[in-house]
């Protein structure tokens, strides 16, 4: 039984892990040396489906890139847990509540079984004082989300006056 | 205490003195009859004097003496001895009377030595006591270490003062005395001339030492001042650092060091300048006798034997008299000194010893209130803290104080637990004032607990049960040798003036915390350890602690059985992934390949590092096992990967947590050894390199580091060289590796470590924290939870509790005071370190617990969070140290009626 784990765990190595994270927006400026060096100093973790990997109100302490499976971005709202978004994947979760020392802002569940990358906060900051590419990247990123949710609103707006009208 | 040090030593030790006198003075006589006996020996049996005749005797030891009035008795006419008998007898009497004045030495300073260290301990003893009873305000001015010191070294030399306070002048003012008339007897004028100069001696050098008493005084000030500023440094070395001002504490201790220097070499001028002086007229003396005496002897007016005596009783005379100046110096010295002291201790007013007095029976509750009446408290500034308050604490009544930190409330609650004393008005318990009954009634009955905790250095369990500790409850029955050592520790504890009350009693008052004896207070201690939320702390502690399984066999075996347990709770729960075990068989792939190897912990990690280096063994059963290779290749690969990690990151950065094969310091020399065996083969590296290069694989995790190193053929070598490593280790090396064992306890790791026999996972963030609450869950179960909570009562604080965290440390010293069935509990916010809900949380525990069985003690709380009053039955709110409002606290229903206002 060791045995087939061992075998499991050996597939994914560091030099994947890399590879991973180069195919992520905001890692993919970076020289491959820090982003083993990223890898290094985060740890791998497992979860089976309808675990959370962390819970809207937490303290946020890391960010996620997920390597393999799926899963829900959930807001809780006055009926219940709503569904926003969808992780899978190549993608990071979790890095706003690290960024800006806010309470995680949405509940992310796993919908499969899920092997991610967890980025301990104070190893990330240490990279962006470290690589100031990589902060900018962060910011086009995040300026990137901003315009857009802030076409959805303007667009939710015209939407809400036509009702109206 | 007495002000001046004679008269002190002499109330204590009138009648040993007086003894030790009596001793001094019968050992003059031998001493006197050992001068005058070298005259005869070279008068009568050398010279011949009396033994005129070949065949003329003398008598030897007649005892005679004449009576005024009566004449000659003659009680013994002595033995008749000729010249070379008379010789040998005289000679032997002699060496008689060097060994009786040898005896009586040694019996006078064994006996004044014992004296001295017996004033020594009661001094220290009253020193202490009296800090034990110093105002309050009396702490917040002296330094600790200052106390210390003059507890420690400055009465120190009052010890060996003490035994020759009056012995030493009496013992060489005798033998100065004796020698004196000796000489006198001898001849008139050399006499004179002697007593003329030792006169002059007696005058002038005490005139001259009295500077050196100056500088005395402020060598022991700045000294101590020295040490009260180094005890600061280490206390404050955290500002010192935060605040860039260490080169400012290097300045001061210069400057004070520089100015003790002067002091000292001021006083070595002076003392020496003294000895000169002192020696110069010890000389002028002989030089007259020779002259003098010497010209006196040439007109015959003085015989040869008699100046070679006077010359020789001379010889005894500088010695003493010397001796009687310094011993001058050294009174003057310690006077000073006790002076000093006795100053710093005398305090005003010094709390009442009766107050304190030992209370063996319990005390009866208090059933008045307890009150502030128009009481007012100043700070050290003088500005009133707490202006013409009046409050009354009813029994039973929870009282809820609020204001915050400049409204008084506080400084009202230190004056309730007695921490400061009022300026004006009073605090009275029923009709007494507070200070004027006993602390066994109001230390017990009343019981005070604040953020401002002291814990003492010790285990957590001794300072949970600090507060029940009142008084030696139970007889020590002491046999054989142990009995003889009670009662000789009795007498001497007697003689010094020493309570004898037994450390090895039971102090622990079992009845005040409920209880009825050792057995059921486990059941009280963890009951109120849950009600302040501590019992998980220890239980941590408990897990992470190592014991001794001989000691604790039982305990060890059930652990051991655990182990099966386990694995079938998590098989239960499909959390089997959660911990990978230990099979002697297979490879452990979360434990690093050292384990693996070894299959067993470290003990000794210098001894194991040496014998890695140096030890044949290892290689060869590397090499059997066709592991040598593969661990330098391995070893070579890691040394890669580290280096191109972290070859570019300065060294003190925060990544290097997460390096485990070296230290950050080691890069560099790793990446020239690189540079040098690239490209050659194992036999081509030097032994030294390889070594360097295949210990780095002891430390890899594959899970962990994710180099991907450990192939399926390689691991199942690794667990087939483990069977040579535990069966073929060598006599030299026994003792280094403890093997794991299924079924049986591992000495040298922790109770978790014994309990999971395996490893965590890595790949569960929250494994760890499964896996404890799991362990806890079964230790409950399996009826174990006490003996590991016990484990964890043992666990040592360290210095003022520095091992635990500030929040544990204010939660066990709440502990401590619920532990103990008080009739009024003040707490003053006592939980500042903990967040909001902790606070919220142990508050509503604390009410449940005091108000369980019927009791119903009467509670006092200085609220940080002024929302959890509603708990209380009144409420008194101060501001700027008055009391504002003080009523019933408002009714649920206008609470919500507020509630509703806000929002």
């Amino acid at each position: 039984m060791l045995a087939r784990h061992s075998e499991k765990r050996t597939v994914m190595l560091l030099k994947d892990e890399v590879e991973m994270l180069r195919r992520i927006t905001l890692f993919s400026g970076l020289p491959p040396a820090k982003l083993k060096l990223l890898a290094f100093t985060s740890d791998r973790v497992m979860y089976s489906a309808g675990e959370s990997l962390f819970h809207q109100g937490d303290i946020g302490d890391a960010a996620y890139v997920i390597l393999s499976g799926r899963a829900d971005v959930l807001v809780a709202t006055q009926t219940g847990q709503l569904k926003v978004a969808e992780v899978e994947q190549n993608s990071i979760v979790g890095e706003i509540a690290i960024l800006c020392n806010t309470p995680r802002t949405a509940t992310v569940k796993t919908s499969t079984a899920l092997e991610a990358l967890r980025i301990r906060k104070d190893d990330f900051l240490k990279l962006l004082a470290d690589f100031p590419e990589m902060a900018v990247e962060i910011m086009r990123v995040l300026a990137d989300r901003l315009s857009q949710t802030t076409s959805e609103l303007t667009e939710a707006r015209s939407r809400a006056q036509r009702a109206e009208a | 205490m007495e002000t001046r040090l004679s008269r002190y030593i002499w109330t204590h030790t009138r009648k040993q003195q007086l003894w030790i006198l009596l001793v001094v003075a019968l050992s003059m006589i031998p001493y006197f009859l050992s001068f005058d006996l070298p005259k005869q020996i070279v008068n009568g049996p050398i010279q011949g004097e009396g033994f005129e005749g070949p065949e003329a005797t003398q008598a030897f030891l007649p005892v005679s003496f004449s009576l005024p009035g009566f004449g000659e008795v003659n009680l013994f006419s002595g033995f008749q001895l000729e010249r070379e008998g008379m010789l040998l007898a005289l000679s032997l009497v002699f060496l008689l009377l060097v060994i009786v004045n040898g005896l009586f030495k040694f019996y006078i300073n064994t006996y004044k030595g014992r004296l001295g260290e017996r004033l020594l301990r009661r001094i220290r003893f009253e020193l202490v006591d009296r800090v034990l009873r110093f105002p309050p305000s009396h702490f917040k001015r002296v330094k600790p270490a200052e106390i210390s010191t003059m507890i420690k070294d400055e009465v120190e030399p009052l010890g060996g003062f003490t035994g020759d306070a009056f012995v030493q002048p009496a013992l060489l003012g005798g033998q100065a005395l004796t020698a004196l008339i000796f000489i006198l007897l001898q001849s008139m004028w050399l006499g004179l001339i002697a007593a003329f100069i030792v006169a002059i001696q007696a005058v002038i050098i005490p005139r001259m030492r009295r500077r050196l008493l100056v500088l005395g005084r402020e060598r022991q000030l700045t000294a101590r001042e020295l040490s009260g500023r180094v005890s600061e440094i280490v206390d404050g070395i955290g500002t010192i650092r935060g605040h860039d001002t260490s080169n400012y504490e290097r300045a001061d201790i210069a400057a004070r060091l520089g100015r003790i220097f002067k002091i000292r070499y001021d006083l070595y001028q002076w003392k020496f300048l003294v000895k000169f002086l002192n020696n110069f007229l010890a000389q002028v003396t002989p030089f007259l006798f020779y002259s003098i005496g010497g010209y006196f002897a040439l007109q015959g007016r003085l015989d040869i034997g008699q100046l070679v005596a006077v010359i020789g009783a001379y010889k005894d005379l500088p010695g003493p008299l010397k001796e009687l100046i310094d011993w001058d110096q050294a009174r003057q010295d310690v006077q000073v000194k006790y002076a000093q002291v006795v100053e710093q201790f005398s305090v005003k007013p010094l709390i009442d010893p009766s107050v304190q007095a030992i209370s063996i029976t319990s005390v009866a509750p208090i059933t008045g209130a307890l009150a502030a009446v128009n009481l007012s408290v100043s700070d050290d500034g003088g500005s009133k803290v707490v202006e013409h308050v009046s409050l009354q604490v009813r029994p039973g009544e929870a009282i809820a104080i609020t204001g915050g930190s400049t409204g008084g409330g506080e400084a009202l609650a230190e004056a309730f637990g007695r921490l400061t004393w009022p300026e004006s008005g009073r605090i009275v318990v029923g009709d007494d004032d507070i200070h004027d009954l006993p602390e066994s009634v109001v230390g017990r009955r009343i019981s005070y607990a604040s953020s401002e905790v002291y814990t003492f250095q010790g285990s957590l369990g001794d300072n949970l049960l600090y507060g029940l500790k009142h008084a030696p409850l139970t007889e020590v029955v002491y046999e054989g040798d142990k009995a003889a050592h009670r009662r000789w520790e009795l007498l001497e504890a007697k003689l010094a003036g020493n309570p004898s009350l037994d450390l090895n009693s039971d102090w622990i008052d079992y009845g005040a915390a409920g209880a009825t004896g050792p057995d059921d207070l486990f059941a009280k201690v963890r009951a109120v350890l849950d009600t302040v939320l501590l019992t998980n702390d220890i239980m941590a502690l408990a897990v992470r602690s190592t014991i001794n399984p001989e000691r604790h066999e039982a305990f060890a075996g059930e652990i051991v059985a655990m182990r099966g347990a386990l694995r079938r709770r998590l098989e239960a729960e499909k959390l089997s992934d959660l911990v990978v075990f230990f099979e002697p068989g297979s490879y452990n792939v979360e434990a690093t390949i050292g384990e693996n190897l070894l299959f067993g912990t470290v003990t000794n990690q210098a001894r194991w590092e040496q014998a890695l280096e140096s030890h044949p063994f290892f290689k060869t059963v590397l090499k059997r096992a066709g592991l040598h290779e593969s661990f330098y290749e391995m070893g070579l690969e890691i040394a890669g990967n580290v280096v191109e990690l972290f070859r570019d990151l300065p060294p003190d950065h925060p990544f290097f947590q997460q390096l485990t094969f070296m230290a950050a310091e080691e890069i560099p020399a790793y990446e020239a050894l690189l540079q040098k065996v690239r490209g050659r083969a194992i036999d081509e590296v030097s032994e030294d390199d390889a070594i360097k290069i295949i210990r780095l694989c002891f430390g890899y995790i594959e899970p962990r580091h994710r180099f991907g190193l450990l192939s399926e053929e390689l691991m199942s070598q690794i667990v087939e060289a483990r069977r040579e490593f535990s069966e073929g280790l060598p006599e030299d090396l026994v003792g280094i590796i403890e093997h794991y064992q299924p079924n049986r306890y591992m000495a040298s790791a922790s109770i978790i470590d014994n309990v999971l026999f395996g490893r965590i996972g890595h790949r569960h963030t929250d494994g760890s924290e499964r896996i404890r609450a799991i362990v806890r869950d079964l230790f409950e179960s399996l009826g174990l939870y006490n003996n590991v909570l016990a484990f964890g009562l043992d666990f040592d604080v360290g210095a003022g509790g520095k091992r635990l965290t500030a929040g544990q440390r204010q939660k066990l010293n709440l502990a401590r005071a619920l532990i103990r069935m008080s009739d009024f509990y003040i707490f003053n916010q006592p939980l500042l370190a903990l967040d909001q809900r902790a606070q919220e949380q142990i508050t509503r525990n604390v009410f449940d617990f005091l108000r369980q069985d019927d009791r119903k003690p009467a509670i006092v709380w200085v609220l940080a969070n002024p929302a959890l009053s509603e708990l209380f039955d009144r409420r008194a709110h101060f501001e700027n140290g008055h009391l504002m409002s003080d009523g019933a606290v408002e009714t649920p229903a206008k609470d919500s009626d507020y509630k509703e206002l806000a929002s």
